[in-house]
């Protein structure tokens, strides 16, 4: 099933860039921020560290703070600001084992 | 308006150094152009990739949209902006993707990709912008509900949707632009619902006359929308967004009291907006309540003068006055700066600069009115609703803070309580938890202040080093 | 704060407990005018609120007066360590006794403001710092606080997070950390239920003596009589003490405070170092709160920054002994005001030319642990005219008269 919250609504014809997302290589568009090169194929970019669920941005202005991820080699970096590069390996930020 | 030496006494204020400006919107490259025109070049600082503000963001390169398909009938002021920063952009000192994450008297300092610096400054124009104003509600931590601001960034930056059936729900001007937006685009929407009734609307339909194309284009939208058949509720409440794990629906009571649910798997929200005005805070700013807007800004005069010698305000960072007013704003602080660094101005540019801006205070006025805050919604969000997105903080807590022997304002309700102490510092959810508050102790809310901004003003990596 | 009451016509039926006018605040402004009382306490922090409430507890007549809110400075915004570990000798029967009460902080106020007996583990990151461990394990014997020195290899297996610059470590057992800004609050509304009167918003602006006892008043018109004056006033304390000609070289310290997001708990132990330039701990829902270094404050204008460089100091420091923080994000800054003797320890005692007034002030940045016990000494002190906890190294007189403790 299709688990995206975004559609794509126009500029699909932009070149594919290939990235992974915990792990698991997938593609996105040249152009995209990271938020949404993750949002069109997920249903969320982090979970709240307080038990209560998935989390996918709010604001996309860099506002709120919402939809930090991991860089693996780099460290976090807001999604809705960061623009995608070819071959970054994205992780998530799962809740905590407590 | 008292401000103290800690925070005001710049050690850089005879020092020859150029002017800086923090937001490159459309108040920062009106200010950037009016100082260079000068022979000041300045340094502009934006946290972003790009010139133009979140109002005239530009997509990024690859993306082929013209600016009619982007900006509508804004597309000739888009245009104009981008073009008038291209045409100084070599020419000033320019430093994109750069966070000001502290200031202190005549120093900023900014950190970029895991450098940090410090920029000694005499001027400063705050052109900071401003973000959408949320009301919480059960269910709007879930996948799929995103700010109007945040949705038209979607569409118009990275040419998505946030949804397949998108409800829209808040209220104010963006509301339907941005519904007419989706629309054009080719987006599905599940409903408009627009918290103000129509007739409050209408009673402001003199003051809205001031401006009379910006009325007929509201008016455009809501016409055209109605005619694609959208479902539009003017005067409704909404009570829950449902889902399991993302958005499937929104609950909302129409003006009637009737509960009614629409299907959707997103939902853009937002009621106006609110400063961005952490910086200004930081550099000494005080503060005022704007009761029309229901909003704390940093108080500046018309000219863009505040309290605190060499710093300036424009744009809708120290006041929601839009777009327009901003670009006006922008250039005006700049004369103010020119001006106060001794250098002859323009007075007939004075006078026209001040004449404009007064011209749209009436519309502004009657936008307010037009479109209220529904301050009773947030005040009497259940107890069971997560308030604090960032620290998973309840109305409930919150109240708990603030009942007898507790908090009587909203910085010691945060310190018992941890709501506005997460990653936002209370950007998202500070409105809404000082209508809490107010009402609970039975208050105006301006009694109840305000939070206030601390260092970071965003998250700063750990791993941030310093420049040698 | 304060605002226009609703007329009765405008005020729906409400429940006494729920009643805006029954709130404290504005009981306090009902209470505008002469107060006539047995023991006045300036200044609530932790050791003010904490002497209100042993005071009233004995069914003395108290009142505390605060300029601002209780807990606002040094008490309410430092960093909520809970040490015995590392503390001057002559703090260490103080601490004790703190430490006794620390234990039993909900059944004394309500709350256990988060006091968790997490341990503390002082760190060297080479061979003389060690050699420091090693020299103030024989001193706190002395002193019947325990510690356990653990080795370099023992240190990394019990405490997997630290990273290699660790070389060695000195646990406590007993210490911990708290939320400090939950404290001084507590200690205030038990007080306020034992019957003292604790009047925030309220700066005094002129103190005097006479033959019937010190006479205070507020700057919003409020005056207190009462027959003894316990100064506790933190950094201001110092002003307070000059008034009855016992000037102190007290000076403004300001911790320089930090905390990231929340972060998976592992470090659950108070961390510090030899030398303190950097110290740690984290919090159950994730966030790490560490400090290190000063920020700017202003006691005139009551205004205190953290600064941005200092801030940036911090983080290699707290990344160098526990490595994990190099992928987090900082949230958040602050700091607060507290009083520096130039012997790092308070002024606590009977004043040396002033009967009935006593003194404790210029914690010297480590005064979080010690306020419940202050306010047990000071009680003692004013109603007994002795406390059974040895003070003496604290007499006020080191610096007025001219003599060695």
């Amino acid at each position: 099933m299709n688990q995206a919250i975004f559609t794509r609504l126009a500029e699909t014809g932009r070149p594919r860039i290939a990235f992974t997302l915990d792990s698991r290589p997938v593609e996105a568009l040249a152009g995209d921020t990271l938020l949404t090169a993750i949002l069109t194929q997920a249903a969320s970019v982090r979970e709240s560290e307080f038990g209560d669920g998935p989390r996918a941005g709010l604001c996309l202005m860099g506002a709120c703070q919402e939809c930090w991820v991991m860089l693996d080699g780099h460290g976090p970096v807001r999604a809705c600001t960061t623009p995608l590069e070819a071959g970054m390996a994205v992780r998530l930020r799962r809740r905590h084992a407590d | 308006m008292p401000t103290d030496a800690l925070c005001t006494a710049n050690p850089h204020a005879a020092a020859d150094l150029p002017p800086v400006i923090v937001g490159a919107g459309p108040a920062g490259v009106r200010a950037a152009e009016a100082l260079l025109a000068a022979g000041l070049a300045p340094i502009l600082i934006d946290e972003g990739a790009a010139a133009g503000g979140r109002i005239y963001q530009r997509q990024p390169p690859g993306f082929t949209r013209d600016a009619a398909t982007l900006h509508g009938t804004e597309a000739g002021k888009a245009t104009a902006l981008h073009t008038a920063f291209d045409a100084i952009a070599a020419r000033i000192d320019w430093r994109p993707g750069t966070l000001v994450w502290a200031v202190r008297p005549g120093e900023l300092h900014l950190h970029r990709d895991g450098r940090a610096e410090t920029l000694p400054f005499r001027d400063l124009i705050l052109a900071t912008g401003a973000m959408d104003r949320l009301i919480p509600l059960p269910g709007w931590t879930l996948p799929g509900v995103f700010s109007l601001g945040g949705a038209q960034i979607a569409l118009k930056t990275q040419a998505v949707a946030i949804g397949r059936q998108v409800a829209f729900v808040g209220t104010g001007p963006l509301l339907w632009l941005l519904a007419h937006q989706y629309r054009k685009a080719g987006g599905g929407i599940a409903a408009v619902i627009d918290t103000t009734p129509s007739a409050t609307k209408r009673r402001q339909i003199l003051g809205l006359l001031t401006q009379p194309g910006m009325l007929a284009r509201g008016l455009s939208y809501m016409l055209g929308l109605r005619r694609a058949g959208v479902r539009i509720v003017e005067g409704a409440m909404p009570e829950a967004i449902l889902g399991e794990g993302r958005v499937q629906g929104l609950r909302w009571r129409d003006a009637r009291g009737r509960v009614q649910e629409s299907v959707c798997d997103a939902v853009a929200m937002g009621w106006h907006l609110r400063p961005e005005a952490q910086l200004a805070e930081l550099a000494g700013v005080p503060f005022r309540f704007n009761p029309r807007q229901r909003n704390w800004e940093p108080d500046k005069d018309p000219t863009g003068r505040t309290a605190v010698p060499g710093v300036y305000l424009a744009g809708d960072g120290a006041g929601i006055e839009g777009a327009d007013a901003a670009e006006i704003a922008g250039a005006r602080a700049a004369l103010s700066l020119l001006q106060d660094r001794g250098r002859a101005v323009d007075a007939g540019l004075l006078a026209a600069l001040d004449r404009r801006a007064g011209a749209m205070l009436a519309f502004r006025h009657a936008l307010d009115a037009a479109f209220p805050f529904p301050h009773a919604l947030a005040a009497g969000i259940a107890d069971d609703v997560m308030v604090c997105r960032c620290e998973a903080i309840t109305a409930g807590e919150l109240r708990a803070a603030v009942d007898p022997g507790g908090a009587m304002e909203i910085n010691r309700a945060k310190a018992f309580s941890r709501l506005g102490m997460g990653r936002c510092q209370g950007r998202v959810c500070a409105p809404a938890a000082a209508e809490i508050i107010a009402a609970r102790l039975g208050a105006p809310v301006e009694a109840v202040g305000r939070l206030r901004a601390q260092a970071p003003v965003k998250p700063l990596p750990a791993a941030a080093r310093s420049t040698p | 704060m304060i605002w226009r009451r609703r007329s009765e016509a405008e005020r729906e039926p409400v429940p006494a407990e729920r009643d805006p006018d029954k709130h404290p605040v504005l009981s306090n402004l009902a209470a505008i005018g002469k107060i006539s009382t047995d023991v006045l306490v300036i200044g609530g922090g932790g050791a003010g609120c904490s002497a209100a409430l042993h005071i009233a507890e004995r069914g003395v007549r108290v009142t505390l007066l605060e300029r601002g809110l209780v807990g606002s400075q040094a008490s309410g915004v430092n960093y909520g360590g809970v040490r015995q570990q590392g503390r001057h000798p002559a703090e260490l029967p103080i601490a004790r006794r703190s430490r006794e009460l620390w234990g039993r902080l909900r059944e004394i106020t309500g709350s256990d403001c988060e006091f968790v007996p997490s341990g503390h583990l002082k760190l060297a990151r080479n061979a003389e710092e060690e050699a420091e461990l090693v020299a103030y394990a024989d001193v706190a014997r002395q002193y019947d606080l325990p510690l356990r020195l653990i080795g370099r290899n023992a240190v990394h297996a019990e405490f997997p997070f630290l990273g290699p610059a660790v070389v060695a470590g000195s646990f406590a057992a007993d210490d911990g950390h708290a939320n400090p800004r939950l404290l001084a609050p507590a200690l205030a509304r038990a007080a306020r239920k034992a019957g003292a009167a604790i009047v925030e918003h309220a700066e005094v602006v002129r103190l005097a003596r006479d033959s019937d006892g010190f006479i205070a008043e507020t700057a919003n018109g409020l005056e207190v009589r009462a027959k003894s004056l316990v100064n506790t006033a933190g950094y201001w304390g110092g002003a307070i003490a000059e008034q009855f000609g016992e000037k102190v070289p007290i000076q403004v310290l300001a911790p320089n405070m930090i905390v990231t997001e929340p972060l998976p708990y592992v470090v659950k132990v108070n961390l510090g170092v030899v030398g303190g330039n950097v110290y740690l701990r984290q919090i159950a829902r994730g966030n790490v709160i560490f400090g290190g270094g000063h920020g700017e404050a202003d006691p005139v204008a009551l205004r205190a920054r953290p600064l941005p460089a200092i801030t940036l100091e911090a983080l290699p420091l707290a990344a160098e002994i526990v490595p994990m923080l190099r992928d987090a994000l900082v949230i958040r800054s602050w700091t607060g005001m507290d009083g520096q003797m130039p012997d790092h320890i308070p002024v606590i005692g009977p004043s040396r030319t002033t009967p009935g007034l006593f003194h404790a002030f210029g914690f010297s940045g480590h005064g979080f642990q010690l306020g419940p016990a202050i306010g047990a000494i000071l009680g003692e002190l004013v109603l007994d005219g002795r406390s059974g906890t040895p003070i003496e190294a604290f007499d006020i007189g080191r610096f007025t008269l001219g003599k060695p403790p």
